[in-house]
């Protein structure tokens, strides 16, 4: 026991600062390069394995282009609008289908959580949904739709509506009970339950639903895209196997790129998300 | 199971009540009902009308929020105007000495500093009766005696009454009007005991030392029933 704590009521506060996270570290030009090199490694890595088959010569040039080939391909479908006419036809439905996913997610996942009935009845389908492949949905689609732009927009959307919706329940059931207690004692009924309380609780979960799920729309927007062809419009995936139809493999080659870089960069913004929100909350180590 | 049976107290305005017992003769259930987070399954809990905060062992402060908005949410769900919050917000932080520590998010505060921010948010309640559950046990011993000299001044300031559930005896002596020691299973009142000094107290007040000893006898010859 400590001899000289005084009964003066205002003592200096004995607790110190607990360790601080790391801060988010500043852009330099040495923080861009160490973060770009090791990608570039990898890049170069398999470009050279690809290259040294070319020189094995183990599948002729017109099956297999050489990486440089595919890079003037790539090169020249940059410098042409119709590209970026297929992108912006691509993007569009992604953005429109994805939107819609989240929308219609959303709602079910409240529902599930809020209705006892809904949670008995939905809520084990919404885990089958997850696990099956979105592309067994498009024959359906198509016979329903037709070879149209519904039918695509309607496998885009059941394909990452479950992840969001589960995503959601996961959330709301997760939040931890103590500070739903909190939230109450501090006369958070209602809607303002909602709001204050259990909504931002539940981000993290949710954020994680909607990456997974985007990555379920891209998937069958793609997959969409190489079954129904769509006279008069251009799309990526419409492209590809035109390109793979007319026998042109470093056109093939050069969209797969564009297709995977477009996924890297959604994919990076939720990360990045993900990151902010774990970070904030302290919910991260030191990583 | 019933966790509490036949307990009849009678609280006084400004009062600072502790209650004492061991792990499972239901003191927090019974601060529970006070709250109404629990109803009871037979009797009444008469508070009058007044207003009740709540402080709980862990900090449940929400991680999404900074120290400031925890405290700030609370004037918000009560009602307060926004022109009047942001210089309340400041005056409880200060209050609570954790002027300054404003956009500190909930993980990069200490474990007291958590705790002194969850009781600006009580205090941001504005209730004239304020439940404690065990808020200190996880503090350690220089941080809680610290934190038992703040409570003092502001249940003296503010008027305020309190009741205190604990299981350390010295802490319910150092800091109660009175000391309510709880039988388990089912929760009975066993023993009530006045404590008579005068405030504001010290911690290692000999007085405090001698009266908790007796309570502590009390307390284990009480368990050391349970336990045969």
């Amino acid at each position: 026991m400590s001899v000289d704590v005084q009964p003066t009521p205002v003592v200096e506060v004995p607790d110190g600062d607990a360790p601080r996270p790391p801060e988010p570290r500043q852009i330099t030009a040495h923080s861009i390069w160490s973060w770009i090199w090791p990608k570039l490694v990898a890049v170069g890595m398999v470009v050279l394995v690809w290259q040294v088959l070319i020189w094995q010569e183990w599948k002729p040039d017109y099956v297999l282009p050489s990486p440089w080939t595919v890079a003037q391909t790539l090169w020249d479908d940059i410098t042409s609008p119709r590209l970026w006419s297929s992108m912006q036809t691509t993007l569009t439905r992604a953005v429109r289908g994805y939107s819609l996913a989240i929308l219609i997610g959303t709602m079910l996942g409240i529902a599930v959580v809020q209705w006892k009935v809904f949670r008995l009845g939905a809520g084990s389908l919404i885990a089958g949904l997850q696990t099956m492949p979105s592309i067994a949905w498009f024959p359906l689609a198509i016979l329903l739709f037709g070879l149209d732009d519904s039918a695509i927009m309607f496998v885009v959307i059941i394909g990452a509506a479950p992840s969001i919706a589960s995503g959601v329940i996961t959330g709301i059931d997760e939040v931890p009970p103590p500070l739903l207690r909190a939230g109450k004692m501090l006369g958070a009924r209602g809607v303002d339950r909602y709001r204050y309380i259990v909504l931002p609780a539940a981000m993290p979960s949710y954020v994680q639903g909607m990456r997974q799920g985007w990555a379920f729309s891209w998937r069958s927007l793609l997959a969409g895209e190489l079954l129904v062809t769509i006279a008069g419009t251009t799309s990526i995936g419409g492209d590809l196997q035109l390109a793979r139809q007319f026998g042109h493999p470093d056109q093939v080659l050069a969209l797969m790129i564009v297709i995977l870089v477009l996924g890297m960069i959604v994919d990076g913004i939720f990360s990045f998300f993900t990151r902010r929100i774990r970070l904030r909350r302290g919910l991260t180590g030191a990583s | 199971m019933t966790a509490l049976n036949d307990v009849d107290l009678d609280i006084s305005e400004g009062e600072f009540l502790c209650i004492v017992g061991a792990s499972g003769c239901g003191k927090s259930t019974l601060l529970n009902l006070i709250a109404g987070l629990d109803t009871p399954t037979a009797g009444t809990i008469e508070t009058g009308g007044r207003r009740v905060a709540f402080m709980f062992q862990e900090a449940t402060l929400f991680p999404w929020l900074t120290a400031g908005q925890n405290v700030d949410l609370a004037l918000k769900l009560r009602g307060v105007p926004k022109a009047q919050r942001k210089a309340r917000v400041d005056e409880l932080l200060t209050l609570v000495h954790l002027g300054g520590r404003h956009n500190k998010r909930p993980h990069e505060l200490s474990g007291g500093m958590r705790q002194r921010t969850a009781l600006a948010r009580v205090l941001a309640q504005d209730a004239q009766i304020v439940l404690m559950d065990e808020p200190f046990a996880a503090l350690d011993a220089m941080t809680r005696d610290s934190m038992h000299d703040e409570i003092e001044r502001l249940h003296h300031e503010l008027g305020l009454t309190i009741v205190f559930v604990t299981h350390n005896v010295r802490e319910a002596v150092r800091l109660s009007d009175r000391t309510v020691l709880f039988s388990s299973s089912p929760g009975r009142v066993k023993a009530q005991i006045h404590v008579p000094f005068a405030r504001p107290r010290t911690a290692d007040d000999p007085d405090i030392a001698i009266l908790s000893g007796e309570l502590t006898d009390k307390l284990k010859a009480e368990v050391a029933q349970h336990v045969r």
